[in-house]
């Protein structure tokens, strides 16, 4: 990967690159509704949808169709603009943050030569722009939950706020170890330094699994999705939603979900070097894919926890080791 | 390119927390302070520096306006905000003044035209590296000044939360302790 022989980055390229994410990724997350379906019943002995199409396939656009029908009910008393707008802001910090990341490889349409880069903005923070957004995004369940005057969104909207902020402090901790051995911030950087085949996860095992557990908390994901726990909250946050609106959200879900493993999989997972007689961007999705599936998998493993399990596992157990993980690196690359 | 950006950040930045401002209801005010915070992060990226965008969406976005919102779960945020003005004509005057004193303090280096930048970018070195080697550097004091109040802040926050941390307020039967003041405050 030599930066010199790339082509110049245009503004056309970038604005093809954003409407590319746009559009994949939101088919992706729909897809993905189907695929979790699909893996869940697999893993539970259970046949999933199946029938509407071939193997259930069209449950997709059924779905589509009875989210974009649906009607679109504002509660009388909630305050309707925040309600609103709240969807939007969880789906667009989803897609901002997909910006910065690389996802699928670059490539140079034909005729018209423009190239369209891997990363639609290369900016050389690039995993801190990414967890930044990522915890911008707590204002969608939280101003959801708030607006919409029901006692389960107001619990929901709590339980964001404590567990977006107490899992992006691991996060941000289990991450600072390697990007110390890198010594920089940008995808790129990560990604080159694997180059020579040796995993990142090879040196920094505490820190992949403190990432890992970290970035479910804060994709909402099943062990950890006490924001909307139908068994004590009814939805928490989206209980009030109907329709598109509600349908926004899971989208920004999935595409939280597809950012968390991209950054599992450039940080950790060497990236999208070449591996054996495997090109770099066949490698990425399947990393990417594998790391989605794996989300499945814990999903249908793990029963929820409670919110005192989540707030003890988060700060007596994963904080600490993930400021002793980052010690011991410091202490081994001082000596080394 | 530049200066259509820098007016967008601009004027919604001013927009924004203009609402936060005049805004009677509690979620208007908090979610146009969150979006001004994040368009003044729009500006840090406009100048290059994009650590420093990056720690103020973090920080500002990530952080400090969530702990606000989460302390505004405990009012009604769907009702209006009745604000008591005693006496409004001291009120105007004393915050015009003081945006007058800050506008005076902020422009004066640039009227008197002696504004220069102590640490410029320096060519290969990255953002990050930029504002750590000033901050282990000239600024090491201060820095460590900081992180000692923090550390004191932390300290402190422990012990007024975790008073009576080791009796559950959910676990405990009332029956056998009837002196629990938590549980008699909660009745």
């Amino acid at each position: 990967m030599d930066a010199t022989i790339l082509p110049e980055v245009t503004a056309a390229g970038v604005i093809i690159k954003a409407i590319l994410i746009l559009a994949v990724i939101s088919a992706i997350a729909g897809f993905g509704t189907y695929i979790e379906r699909k893996v869940l019943a697999f893993m539970q002995r259970r046949l999933g949808p199946q029938h509407v199409g071939p193997y259930g396939l069209l449950q997709l656009a059924a779905d589509g169709i009875k989210l974009f029908t649906k009607e679109d009910i504002i509660p009388q008393h909630a305050n309707k603009i925040i309600f609103m707008i709240a969807p939007i802001i969880t789906a667009a910090t989803a897609f901002i943050a997909l910006a910065a990341v690389p996802v699928f490889p670059d490539f140079t349409i034909p005729f018209v030569d423009v190239y369209v880069p891997s990363i639609a903005s290369d900016v050389n923070v690039g995993i801190l722009f990414v967890l930044g957004m990522m915890a911008a995004g707590l204002y969608g369940p939280l101003l959801a939950g708030m607006a919409q005057s029901n006692k389960w969104g107001i619990i929901g909207s709590a339980r964001t706020a404590v567990q977006f902020l107490s899992y992006e402090v691991v996060t941000g901790l289990s991450l600072l170890a390697p990007i110390m051995m890198v010594g920089s911030l940008s995808f790129v950087d990560f990604n080159n330094y694997q180059s020579d085949g040796t995993w990142l996860v090879v040196y920094q095992p505490v820190a992949f699994i403190l990432f890992l557990i970290a970035g479910y908390a804060e994709t909402n994901r099943t062990p950890f999705d006490l924001l909307e726990h139908e068994a004590e909250i009814v939805s928490g946050y989206v209980t009030e939603y109907s329709g598109m609106r509600w349908g926004m959200f899971f989208i920004g879900e999935y595409a939280n979900m597809i950012t968390i493993g991209v950054i599992a999989s450039v940080v950790f997972l060497g990236g999208y070097n070449d591996f054996w007689i495997f090109p770099g961007w066949l490698m990425i999705l399947g990393k990417i894919a594998f790391s989605f599936f794996f989300m499945l998998w814990v999903r249908a493993a793990w029963p929820h926890v409670r919110p005192d399990q989540l707030m003890w596992l988060c700060w007596k157990v994963l904080m600490p080791l993930a400021v002793i993980n980052v010690v011991i690196t410091g202490i081994v690359m001082m000596i080394g | 390119m530049e200066a259509i950006a820098f007016y967008v950040f601009a004027i919604s930045t001013v927009i924004l927390f203009g609402i936060t401002a005049l805004s009677k209801n509690v979620l208007y005010a908090m979610t146009s302070l969150a979006a001004g915070m994040v368009m003044i992060s729009g500006f840090f990226f406009l100048l290059g520096a994009d650590f420093l965008g990056v720690v103020q969406l973090i920080v500002y976005v990530g952080a400090v306006m969530a702990l606000y919102s989460f302390a505004m779960m405990f009012f009604d945020a769907t009702k209006d905000i009745k604000e008591k003005h005693g006496n409004p004509a001291l009120v105007f005057l004393l915050g015009g003044l003081m945006a007058l004193v800050f506008v005076v303090i902020f422009s004066a280096p640039i009227i008197g035209e002696n504004m220069e930048a102590l640490y410029p970018i320096v060519d290969g070195v990255g953002n990050a590296q930029a504002v750590g080697m000033v901050l282990f550097t000239k600024y090491l004091v201060p820095f460590e000044v900081a992180a000692i109040m923090l550390l004191v802040a932390m300290i402190a926050g422990i012990i007024l939360a975790g008073k009576k941390m080791d009796k559950s307020l959910t676990t405990t039967v009332i029956e056998e302790n009837p002196e629990d003041e938590i549980l008699k405050e909660s009745r």
